[in-house]
């Protein structure tokens, strides 16, 4: 499921924010609510960042060290989530696994937009057939079932973290493109364009400066959008058994590994399938509070 | 309407050819040999069978001699063979593709029922108590991993409440309500995240119509609400909501790879996965273009419908 749901949250929230605006005469509460809901949203992407960034020196344990004779404990005071069949801290794991999601998130996304803002401006800016040909491309990727494949590249890349990175990148670049070029194509008619292409200036710098200051804000809703949906590919393919192989503790592998014994420690898969869907949760409400914030129709 | 349907038609064939080439480009790129892989740890072969294998297989061929061999197989239908079983894939297709159609129809109509319902409710409601909890149901929904959501549904309908089994199939002409307690929490994991992302654009598309001047102006006329939701409302706001469905439960049928490797279906998404695996060159590439066809070809029909529904598309360039 995780296919296109970035794509379909960016376009319903285009009707989101109509409803916004039609709620804010009448609900003060809701809006507060939302504000709520982006603050929560904020909170969480922050609480996660610093967990990625300075949490393996706080972690009580080694991601991978095992503890003889622990095997499968309940929570407890010395293992504040539990452990896991070999007998590791399962907080341990999260809090270094935290790491992997961000990284992969940061580079995934950062390749996606890439691809997608230069096709698209491209795309969007010259249009005839270059345009033809670039969203000819981009349909053709769009046609495949995401996870499909992510795994098919991954598997001709070779199964490393870097290629889920990179898969992850290729398989979400044309949602970016298709923004990108949508909001090109938006501002490509406006006086200020016209006017610097009838003062001669070049496309490239046309597209620079004027263009692309332009599209920013759109971008930045997409982007953190879509740090959600690669957040959630990364897990899907770990949990798979593609990119980090255990003992590695992606959040995704920990709980495909843990399924096996679910019965008898269902702490070691529930925790870490929480981690995820709070991760992805509070890049999704920031990104929805980022779109009404930046939006100045929206404002008034 | 007749040209705009063929004109859309048309347009399918070039994102179908470049689907055959992505795929077929990716795969070919996959290192391994599969006439290896299909022969296991089995030693004994000698280098002049395996390349006998290789030619009764058509591999020693030249690589865009091999894709156009098998575009040309396609175009008559002949979707090849399993290099490991040997069998038709037309025939493994006619076994699995029910199974995962199956799970997508179950699955969509889990999503669309509670999607459409409570997200038209939500909007009628608005500020209510079951507008922020349909609010936040969507923001779980949309941020739980299915594979996570299959994990909950086995722990506490299969180990602790032992309901349901947690792996396995029937056939649902073997046996019915066998066949509905294999599929129901496959359905409910790959649905659930759909539902909500279907209340979350009901409720908006129906705001939205509900703000529109006709709307305003029929309530001023006094028509009573249920009309004006039912004459009104829903059918400007059903537009944007059917290509959302369509879409959406299009792309179930990728989504199914997960889905039916955890609870152990025989369906499509399991068998390309394992065929990547496999090396398994035919299946992988006749798969994925007959889930990619079934995506385009869903497009197709919603871009359609919408052309029936809004008259102003069918002219539009």
């Amino acid at each position: 499921m995780v296919d296109a749901s970035a794509t379909i949250a960016s376009a319903a929230g285009s009707g989101v924010a109509a409803a916004q605006r039609v709620s804010k005469r009448s609900g003060l509460l809701s809006v507060l609510l939302h504000q709520k809901l982006a603050l929560t949203g904020i909170a969480i992407v922050g609480f996660f960042i610093v967990v990625a960034t300075i949490g393996p020196f706080l972690a009580p344990h080694g991601a991978t060290e095992q503890f003889a004779g622990q095997q499968l404990k309940g929570p407890s005071a010395d293992y504040l989530f539990g452990t896991d069949e070999f007998g590791r801290d399962v907080l341990s794991r999260l809090i270094h696994g935290a790491r992997i999601s961000f990284q992969v998130g940061v580079i995934a996304v950062g390749i996606s937009a890439l691809i997608g803002i230069v096709l698209g401006m491209l795309a969007g800016y010259f249009g005839g057939w270059l345009d033809n040909v670039i969203t000819l491309f981009m349909d053709v990727l769009f046609a495949f079932p995401t996870i499909l494949l992510a795994i098919a590249i991954m598997t001709a890349l070779g199964n490393s973290l870097t290629n889920v990175m990179i898969a992850i990148g290729l398989v979400n670049a044309p949602s970016f493109m298709r923004v990108v070029r949508g909001s090109v194509l938006a501002v490509r008619t406006s006086t200020f364009v016209e006017s610097a292409v009838v003062a001669g200036a070049p496309p490239p710098a046309i597209m620079a400066r004027h263009i692309f200051p332009n599209i920013t804000a759109p971008l930045i809703v997409h982007g953190s959008l879509n740090f959600a949906f690669a957040v959630l590919s990364e897990a899907s393919l770990a949990f798979l058994g593609l990119g980090n192989r255990p003992p590695s503790p992606s959040w995704g592998s920990m709980v495909s590994s843990s399924y096996s014994v679910l019965q008898l420690a269902p702490w070691a898969a529930i925790f870490p399938g929480v981690a995820i869907a709070l991760t992805v949760l509070g890049f999704n409400l920031l990104g929805d509070g980022l779109r009404d914030a930046l939006d100045p129709k929206l404002r008034h | 309407m007749l040209k705009f349907i063929l004109r859309r038609v048309l347009l399918m064939i070039p994102v179908l050819l470049g689907v055959t080439l992505v795929t077929f480009i990716i795969v070919r790129s996959i290192p391994g040999d599969p006439v290896q892989v299909l022969l296991g740890a089995d030693r004994r072969t000698t280098p002049e069978q395996i390349e006998a294998i290789r030619q009764s297989y058509g591999l020693d061929q030249s690589l865009p001699v091999q894709y156009i061999k098998w575009l040309g197989h396609v175009l008559t239908g002949d979707l090849g063979s399993s290099l490991r079983t040997k069998r038709p894939l037309t025939q493994e297709l006619g076994l699995r593709l029910p199974v995962s159609i199956q799970l997508t129809v179950m699955a969509g109509i889990i999503a669309a029922i509670p999607g459409l319902i409570f997200g038209v409710l939500a909007a009628l409601k608005r500020n209510s108590g079951i507008d922020y909890a349909t609010t936040i149901a969507t923001l779980v929904g949309v941020s739980v991993p299915n594979f996570f959501l299959a994990t909950l549904l086995v722990l506490v309908f299969s180990f602790w409440l032992k309901w349901l089994p947690p792996v396995g199939f029937r056939p649902f002409t073997d046996d019915p309500v066998q066949n509905l307690k294999t599929m129901i929490m496959p359905a409910v994991a790959l649905g659930l995240p759909l539902a909500a992302i279907l209340m979350r654009f009901t409720r908006s598309s129906v705001l939205e119509v509900m703000g529109q001047e006709h709307v305003r102006t029929a309530r001023a006329k006094g028509i009573p609400q249920r009309q004006v939701l039912f004459r009104h409302v829903l059918p400007n706001a059903g537009i944007p909501i059917l290509t959302i469905v369509g879409l959406q439960v299009a792309s179930l049928l990728g989504g199914t790879v997960i889905i039916e490797q955890i609870f152990g279906l025989p369906g499509v998404g399991r068998y390309v996965y394992e065929a990547i695996a496999n090396r398994d060159y035919p299946v992988v590439q006749s798969v994925t273009l007959v889930l990619a066809f079934l995506f385009v070809l869903v497009s197709l029909v919603v871009d359609v419908l919408y052309a029936v529904i809004d008259p102003r598309l069918r002219h539009a360039r």
